[in-house]
């Protein structure tokens, strides 16, 4: 087999931590020099979330105070929002990355001692706990931590606390999930 | 002066701008290894501190960023979107992230990056995160309590541990540096490798270092702008002569008699001064007001010339020198103190018997110009008012 096509093959390096927190960094300068906000990602998640479930139950959205405030604040529905845009953006530039750093492709990814069937479980519930921490929190490590550190909102970094602090604090209990 | 949505983007923009703020947002997570599960975790077993060498680089380089473009006049900080604090619910619902970030080996956004590279764990954390925010939104009534207690508002770091910006600037950077130098040494113990440096990352990450702390010097002992701008117009006060702008009532009611559109007439005092007494058509622009952005547009219309007036020569003639300084080259300032043109024109005193032709003169002169002043005044009561200039709360958060 020709070597030069095998390296190609090969998922490349991913880029240095530092320098990628650096571009990271610009980015999110660049946002709120233009827009005066940072970035996000949970609140798309809402908004897809609450756009579903006006669609699949109208009666019952008209019913629920929440949704009817949010569709108040939405005039062009919920997702003609800033943040549903900025996670289509995200799907765009990872998937791009991936295709140039070779790590495209159907993959599971989970700790040696569990089965595919486990970590698929465990990400769900794992994401139900984020999602339903996201809303309580105004934000996810996007909106609320990282955006937050960048304009030195003490609720951000307060939330960002609270986030790494419970996580090592619970690392210990779940460490059969990643851990041989 | 940033930022520039809604000023110089439209809303309707913004949402491209979202787009692109987007694809940076996801190469650079993607590029920096988020989408990998194992990776996230690392951060929590001690054996890959990626997360928080990207998360802590990242946040310093936009907050160092931040603090120095508002420190020369580029952004203006008071109207960028400042999470809100409402206490309890941060720390509640960041503990359940933290939970769900250990369970589920993702948060929202590197969820999102991994599936969008093919990664079914991260896809299924998404699906996950839309049934949370479901349970959230259809159990609000159970977390209303809690969601909306202790509302601080937008308060900052600084503020509540009662230090400067910049001070609070330096301590987290200097943390941050901290925690990747001893991160390292954790990760090579749990990783049971010896690996140094090599020299030449050595010699980049010092200037790195080295040039963090030196914009950050820089914000703290350079002047900023404002203040600059301020100690220019002080120097000013004292040298510079306005004799030539300065124009006596007389004069400036025959403008507003005959050109009261081609003129601005602001007073600068304070709003209650203004509320007891003010020049017909006057505007009131309190003089520590004058830069904000509301006021640009007025103060800088081409075909306005603007009149200044206060209680007293200082103050209009400060006022003059800021308008100068922002843009308006065609300002003038009135000879006379507020009160003393009240005087002139609106308590205007009818000359004694004994008095000379041309005493009665500018008595009659001045009572036509009052009464045509007081008719033009109540002509135009409708269109004259001064657009209330609103600044944008820009909205932002999750």
């Amino acid at each position: 087999m020709n070597p030069i096509i095998l390296k190609v093959m090969k998922p490349n390096k991913y880029m240095n931590p530092y320098l990628a927190g650096f571009l990271l960094g610009l980015v999110l300068l660049g946002t709120i020099y233009v827009t005066g906000r940072g970035l996000g990602a949970s609140g798309a998640v809402k908004s897809m979330v609450l756009a579903t479930v006006v669609k699949v139950a109208p009666e019952h959205s008209a019913n629920t105070p929440y949704i009817k405030t949010y569709e108040e604040e939405h005039k062009g529905g919920p997702l003609k929002d800033w943040l549903v845009f900025e996670v289509i953006g995200v799907i765009i530039g990872a998937f791009f990355s991936g295709v140039i750093s070779n790590r495209v492709g159907i993959k599971l990814e989970r700790g040696p001692n569990i089965t595919n069937r486990t970590r698929i479980i465990a990400a769900i519930i794992g994401g139900a706990l984020f999602g339903l921490g996201s809303q309580l929190g105004r934000g996810c490590t996007s909106g609320a931590a990282l955006s937050g550190m960048a304009v030195m909102s003490f609720g951000g970094i307060i939330t960002m606390l609270a986030i790494f602090g419970s996580a090592y604090a619970v690392a210990y209990f779940f460490r059969k999930l990643w851990l041989k | 002066m940033g930022p520039l949505v809604p000023f110089i983007f439209s809303n309707e923009f913004n949402l491209i701008i979202a787009l692109l703020a987007g694809i940076g947002f996801g190469f650079t997570l993607e590029q920096a290894g988020f989408s990998s599960t194992k990776k996230l975790v690392g951060l929590f077993y001690g054996y890959d501190f990626t997360v928080l060498k990207v998360f802590f680089t990242a946040g310093i380089t936009a907050m160092i960023g931040v603090l120095l473009l508002g420190h020369f006049g580029l952004l203006d900080l008071s109207l960028i979107y400042v999470n809100p604090t409402f206490l309890k619910s941060a720390l509640v619902g960041g503990a359940i992230m933290g939970v769900g970030f250990v369970v589920g080996g993702f948060c929202p956004g590197t969820g999102i990056c991994a599936a969008s590279i093919g990664k079914l764990d991260g896809l299924a954390f998404v699906f996950g995160s839309g049934l949370g925010v479901l349970f959230f939104v259809e159990g609000y009534p159970l977390f209303e309590k809690i969601y909306l207690a202790d509302a601080w508002g937008p308060v900052l770091m600084n503020e509540k541990l009662g230090m400067s910006q910049i001070l609070f600037a330096v301590l987290l950077t200097a943390f941050a540096f901290a925690a990747f130098y001893f991160t390292r040494l954790i990760e090579n113990r749990v990783n049971g490798v010896h690996s140094k440096l090599p020299k030449e990352k050595v010699i980049i990450y010092s200037s790195a270092i080295g040039i963090a702390f030196l914009v950050l010097g820089i914000i703290a002992f350079v002047p900023d702008s404002k203040s600059q701008m301020e100690s220019r117009i002080n120097r000013q006060l004292n040298q510079k002569d306005v004799s030539s702008v300065m124009v006596p009532p007389d004069k400036l009611v025959t403008e507003i008699v005959n050109n009261y559109y081609k003129i601005n007439i602001i007073d600068v005092r304070t709003p209650e001064a203004f509320k007891a007494y003010h020049l017909p058509f006057a505007i009131n622009i309190p003089i520590e007001k004058m830069t904000a952005r509301e006021w640009k547009t007025i103060l800088n219309q081409k075909h306005k010339a603007n009149y200044f007036y206060a209680d007293d020569e200082q103050s209009a003639k400060k006022a003059y020198l800021w308008a100068v300084q922002l843009g308006n080259a065609d300002s003038y300032i009135l000879s006379e103190p507020a009160l003393k043109f009240r005087k002139m024109f609106t308590d205007l005193v009818p000359p004694g018997v004994n008095a000379s032709k041309n005493e009665i003169n500018i008595y009659n002169f001045r009572q036509k110009a009052a009464t045509d002043m007081a008719t033009l005044v109540e002509a135009l009561k409708n269109s004259n008012q001064p657009v209330e200039a609103k600044t944008t709360k820009i909205k932002g958060g999750c």
